[in-house]
């Protein structure tokens, strides 16, 4: 698969393009059958169980892994941080692929996906937290979408409007920080409707704050995560800058991620102390709460420490990835583990295979789509005679 | 208003706000919105309720649902826990263990339209309407198909056509809206041959609830199940045995659903209003951080240029200097030795001159 | 307006505030321009 970078353009029968084109497959056949026999079709959802892994994981997991894109350019352009340039444009790469492939899976959710803009255009209701999300997700994507629409112009040469574009870099940044706070926190803040539902350790009225500083914990292992696979298969395509920064991207990321980890620790213990839900701990709900909170929470957050202070490089990516992990265990755990956890095993949800094919087909689009752009497009260098603003 | 007028009027007084009443006063009392007054409601006293289902059956004909697969007078569901789908909005179900001699417990669900409705409050266009005479209404044609009502709903009645490819409608009891219109009763209440179900001003079947409550204390758990959970409902139960044991949680709580996440969505003007300010102020701190940091490189590079001048000036002062030296001295020396040789001609002259006086004197004028 | 229920009540209000905060946005990024449009970098 090394050799993907280099031979884009025409297919050929490499491992990656042959899994990939079987999942393409499957995922159109779903895909059919989806929008001919209804979403009973193919899900496992029950009236009990109205969400299933298309919200959980592709809507849920999905914008709190693309929260890369604030965080890298927020710590760019916002806080000046330049040292960490080179990190951006990946970041806001994955990002933006990330949200458009959660608007595409959402299309798959919803009952009428063309009435997704009914709340705006139609009739809003403002009362739910669900309008808040919708609001934001479109407009970020808006953002995103204008934020990394440089690179595709250096590609296909628009020097004018590019110059345009970054000229408004600022004012997109802040934008994009501001609606990232609101709508990963509210993705969290869905969840307080339903306290009667979800188990009371991981019900919160801190839930909304949980969302948000996971989703940045999430932003920062995701740059690190995602650098590490790029150095393997994007390597030639990265110029000096890109190499000589992402040393120093790693080590620095790593910090604030295990800083972030410990407030984010601190503010879960403190969370079962404000509604005084010690006594569950004894649980095996408990016991899970636990195993969320030490081994996916505490355990990354020790590692990337002890990376960051030995200042080594494979320790910290190891550490990304187990918090990769965590934060989609968070994320299942309270749209669907730790969700309608007083109905009886018998009414409980399990995913359809189907569904996983959908979820699974989404995110081999958005790989793809990643390969094709960062192999043609001014992902991993700088556009020759595009250095100006930076 | 369930307090009173003076009290309330102490509070704004206290609150520092004026002479504000009326309409906009009702809504300064935060939280003590009494609903539609003289709305309607049922109240379900299961201990009349005997099983038969005649009011599924009539809910199914007024609402033109499709034909069950088991017919309504086949009894043999209620062994079964059953609960609201799309092509019903009602069910009974009985409860209680026929082991210990008491006789079982039937009770009808269905949407128990919320004072404050979590579903209304759930949706994102608004699809749910509690209406002033008691249903909690839906629109089908804005619903999206999100489900999120279904999540929001603590008494988990909304249901959901999964097997609709293109017009999914969520699908739950109406109150009979349409029939309250024409000033019909609801079609289960209408059916029910006991009094199992009564439908009337919400205010006055709290007051007949009371009243056998009151009336049997032996009989009645001592609690309208509806009156305060959730914030209340228009549809209100009475049970003889504890309501967790016919399938009525009890954790639910009087917290209203809007207020549930009131507070999370007051956080988005927060956050819009404080953010740009605290971030350009961030930014404007680290460009300005850049821009010292600039200026002092800056400065130093000019002070190395300076420095270098002055060395370089010293220097050329100097090769000047030895310059003017050299060239007075050579100038010097020129003058010696033209003396010199102006001497030794001079002698020569007055040697070879003894006799000739002319070319002394040309020599002389030379 | 009379207002019966809670729900109605955050429903009206939200909404303002929804507009608010878009007025909030525009007009500090606005604001912010006037602030800084004469010094000199
Ligand atoms: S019972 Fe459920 S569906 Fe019915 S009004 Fe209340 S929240 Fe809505
Ligand atoms: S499913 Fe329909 S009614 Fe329910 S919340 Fe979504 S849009 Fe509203
Ligand atoms: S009120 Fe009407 S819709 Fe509701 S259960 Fe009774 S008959 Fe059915």
């Amino acid at each position: 698969m090394s050799n993907e970078g280099t031979t884009a353009g025409k297919f050929q029968m490499t491992p990656f393009n042959m899994v990939a084109g079987v999942i393409v497959i499957l995922g159109v056949i779903v895909t059919i059958l989806r929008f001919t026999g209804g979403l009973g079709a193919v899900t496992n959802l029950t009236d009990y169980n109205p969400w299933g892994i298309w919200i959980g994981f592709d809507l849920l997991v999905g914008v709190a892994l693309s929260a890369g894109g604030f965080v890298t350019s927020a710590a760019v352009y916002i806080f000046g941080l330049k040292k960490y340039h080179s990190a951006v444009r990946p970041a806001i790469l994955t990002a933006f692929l990330g949200y458009a492939l959660v608007v595409l899976a959402l299309h798959y959710d919803v009952g009428r996906p063309w009435r997704l803009p009914y709340p705006f255009i139609v009739q809003q209701g403002t009362s739910s937290v669900l309008f808040e999300v919708g609001a934001c997700v479109a407009l970020y994507l808006t953002v995103l979408f204008i934020e990394w629409s440089p690179t595709a112009m250096e590609w296909l040469g628009l020097k004018k409007i590019r110059g345009i574009v970054i000229k408004l870099t600022l004012l997109l940044t802040i934008f994009g920080v501001i609606l990232s706070t609101l709508h990963q926190s509210s993705l969290g803040a869905l969840f307080l409707i339903a306290p009667s539902k979800l188990h009371p350790l991981w019900y919160s009225k801190y839930i909304p704050i949980y969302f948000f500083v996971s989703a940045v914990i999430a932003g920062l292992s995701m740059v690190i995560f995602e650098s590490t696979l790029s150095h393997r298969y994007f390597h030639d395509k990265m110029d000096e800058t890109h190499l000589a920064e992402s040393r120093g991207v790693t080590l620095g990321f790593g910090k604030a991620a295990a800083y972030t980890l410990a407030g984010y620790f601190l503010l879960k213990v403190i969370g079962v102390a404000a509604d005084n839900d010690w006594h569950y701990l004894a649980t095996g709900y408990g016991a899970w709460f636990l195993v969320e909170l030490l081994g996916f929470i505490a355990l990354p957050c020790f590692v990337y420490a002890v990376g960051v202070r030995e200042k080594n490089t494979t320790l910290i990516r190891w550490a990304a990835a187990w918090t990769v992990l965590g934060i989609i265990l968070n994320r299942f755990n309270i749209s669907l583990i730790a969700f309608n956890y007083h109905l009886p095993a018998s009414e409980r949800y399990f995913p359809h295979w189907m569904e996983v094919v959908i979820s699974v087909f989404i995110v081999t689009l958005g790989l793809v789509l990643f390969r094709f752009i960062a192999t043609r497009m001014p992902i991993f260098y700088e556009a020759a005679g595009y250095d100006d603003a930076h | 208003m369930t307090i009173s007028r003076r009290k309330f009027l102490g509070w704004l007084g206290a609150a520092g706000l004026g002479t504000t009443v009326g309409s906009s006063a009702r809504a300064a009392a935060k939280g003590e919105f009494s609903g539609f007054p003289d709305s309607f409601g049922v109240l379900h006293d299961t201990s009349l309720c005997i099983g038969c289902r005649l009011c599924e059956k009539a809910c199914n004909e007024v609402n033109e649902l499709p034909k069950p697969d088991r017919p309504f007078d086949d009894l043999q569901v209620l062994e079964e826990r059953r609960r609201t789908s799309a092509g019903n909005y009602t069910v009974v179900n009985k409860y209680g263990t026929p082991a210990n001699g008491t006789p079982p417990i039937f009770r009808k669900n269905q949407c128990n339209h919320c004072l404050e409705p979590a579903c209304a409050s759930a949706c994102f266009v608004r699809a749910f309407t509690k209406t002033p005479k008691g249903p909690v209404t839906y629109d089908a044609s804005v619903c999206v198909g999100c489900r999120y009502c279904m999540i929001a709903c603590p008494f988990e009645i909304p249901t959901y056509e999964y097997d609709e490819a293109l017009s999914p409608r969520i699908q739950k009891c109406t109150l009979c809206a349409p029939r309250l219109e024409k000033g019909l009763l609801p079609g289960c209440v209408d059916i029910c041959p006991t009094e199992a179900l009564s439908f009337g001003i919400r205010e006055n079947l709290l007051k007949i609830a009371r009243e056998r409550i009151r009336k049997f204390p032996d009989r009645y758990v001592p609690h309208i199940y509806g009156e305060h959970e959730m914030g209340g409902t228009s549809w209100l139960y009475l049970s003889t045995e504890p309501f967790n044991e016919i399938g009525l949680r009890e954790d639910l709580g009087t917290t209203p659903a809007p207020t549930l996440t009131a507070g999370a969505l007051g956080s988005v003007p927060v956050i819009v209003g404080l953010w740009p300010v605290l971030l350009t102020g961030i930014y404007a701190i680290s460009k300005r951080k850049d821009k010292i940091a600039a200026e002092e490189q800056a400065g130093a590079v000019a002070l190395a240029a300076e420095q270098a001048r002055a060395e370089s000036k010293a220097e050329l002062d100097k090769a000047l200097e030895q310059a003017k030296k050299e060239q007075e001295a050579m100038v010097k020396m020129a003058v010696k030795k033209a003396l010199e040789e102006a001497e030794e001609k001079q002698k020569a002259e007055a040697e070879g001159d003894a006799g000739d006086s002319g070319p002394s004197e040309e020599t002389d004028k030379a | 307006m009379d207002i019966y229920t809670l729900q109605d009540f955050f429903t009206f209000t939200k909404g303002v505030i929804y507009i608010l905060v878009i007025i909030t946005l525009i007009g500090l990024a606005g604001f912010w321009r006037f602030l800084t449009e004469r010094d000199e970098d």
